[in-house]
């Protein structure tokens, strides 16, 4: 069947779900894959901005569905690579526009050509989510060391497995390693405790994050960034290699309950 | 919920961390089965209120309480001390059901209330319960025997 489709959900917005997919999807590129992401938040598009993509946008999800486009014109090439393409969502409509039958056979079309197609969901359980969810082979549940972005972890991960497709891959972003040091933020281990579900990338908290989202240059371009580092690591798990996390915390003791593995190198 | 805040304030000095996972632990207990901890209270005041029609309970030492098993099961465990009441001549314990002076005992245990003793018996009652898939709201999934033969 030819590409896999890899939906990044959150259920809380905010978390980091557009940040990961730009980030992946630059990474996985990186690695030599042909990769598309398609920015599933019809209304509220962010992916084009992210990716420094905004000013090339002609055509969008809306009009590929609905026969005003032909799929390859809607497709935006990134500036760096030759292999990565954006659809961007529309900005004008609702996510009514688009149904989950739209997004397997928008999907299917590209399986052919191309190695990942990541879907970045909208917040929330509705119709966004139900479109971005049908057609994955595999879902990553972006959340934060924190209590609500936890809880809606939790919630959006019993859906994935309601709708047979879980149980999904956690990615823990933002999380202050000297926090949980001092026992001030849940640690990964803690929310493996609670969610139960595999981690596939620490994300630590980056200042360059917020530069790169400033400039639409994705962090992971930048190789001074931990959070780069470690977005690059989640898309070479996410290709099947096998990558150790960075264990950060290396006074013993009395955070030994914390021990925090930390992806980046 | 008296215990669960001197729980979390006993272990604030461990951090706020501390906290958060104990407080998420709650909150997802309740979300995993759909019901919420008020429903929660009303649901095992209305158990123990058909227990007390037949037995007499020390209800001071009732402990009905959710277990988490994994992602998808919960199990429902419930520790109901009972009060023996076949030996006659013991004085009455310390429990509200039977507090009640010189062997006179509320309408739900009447005469067996007279002839009460300080021994009980615990009552334990274990059940699993499979969540719903957490999508379908009101679904009740088929009681889940396995659940009960992994136990033995």
């Amino acid at each position: 069947m030819g590409g896999k489709v890899v939906t990044i959900s959150s259920g809380k917005g905010g978390v980091g779900k557009t940040t990961a997919t730009a980030n992946l999807g630059i990474s996985l590129a990186g690695l030599g894959k042909r990769v598309v992401v398609i920015d599933a938040d019809i209304g509220l598009r962010n992916l084009d901005v992210i990716m420094g993509l905004e000013n090339r946008i002609v055509y969008d999800l809306v009009d590929i569905v609905e026969g005003r486009s032909k799929l390859r014109q809607a497709m935006i090439k990134h500036k760096k690579f030759n292999d990565l393409f954006l659809i961007p969502a529309a900005q004008t409509r609702d996510k009514m526009a688009v149904s989950p039958d739209d997004m397997v056979t928008l999907t299917d079309e590209l399986r052919a050509d191309f190695d990942y197609i990541l879907i970045d969901s909208p917040a929330g359980i509705e119709r966004g989510f139900r479109n971005a969810l049908e057609p994955a082979d595999e879902v990553l549940i972006v959340t934060n060391p924190e209590v609500s972005a936890v809880r809606d972890a939790d919630r959006i991960i019993g859906l994935i497995e309601a709708a047979d497709k879980g149980p999904g891959k956690l990615i823990i972003n933002r999380l202050k390693t000297e926090l949980v040091k001092k026992g001030e933020m849940l640690s990964s281990d803690d929310v493996f405790d609670i969610l139960g579900v595999t981690i596939i990338g620490i994300i630590p908290e980056d200042e360059l994050v917020l530069s790169a989202s400033n400039s639409g240059v994705p962090v992971t371009l930048n190789l001074q960034s931990k959070a780069g580092m470690a977005f690059n690591n989640v898309a070479r798990r996410v290709i099947g290699e096998d990558v150790p996390f960075m264990n950060l915390d290396k006074s013993p003791g009395i955070f030994q309950r914390l021990v925090q593995l930390l992806d980046g190198r | 919920m008296t215990n669960l805040w001197s729980r979390l304030f006993g272990r604030a000095k461990k951090g706020s961390g501390a906290t958060a996972k104990d407080r998420l632990r709650f909150v997802l207990q309740h979300d995993r089965i759909n019901l919420p901890p008020e429903r929660m209270e009303e649901m095992k005041r209305e158990i123990l209120a058909v227990i007390v029609k037949y037995l007499v309970v020390d209800e001071d030492r009732v402990e009905i309480d959710l277990e988490q098993r994994d992602r998808t099961h919960s199990k429902l465990v419930a520790e109901i001390p009972v009060v023996n009441t076949t030996n006659a001549g013991a004085r009455a314990v310390n429990s509200p059901a039977v507090k009640a002076d010189g062997g006179y005992a509320n309408g739900a245990s009447n005469g067996a209330a007279a002839q009460k003793e300080e021994k009980s018996t615990s009552v334990d009652a274990e059940v699993a319960e499979p969540i719903a898939g957490a999508g379908d709201e009101n679904t009740v999934a088929p009681f889940d025997d396995e659940e009960k033969d992994a136990k033995a």
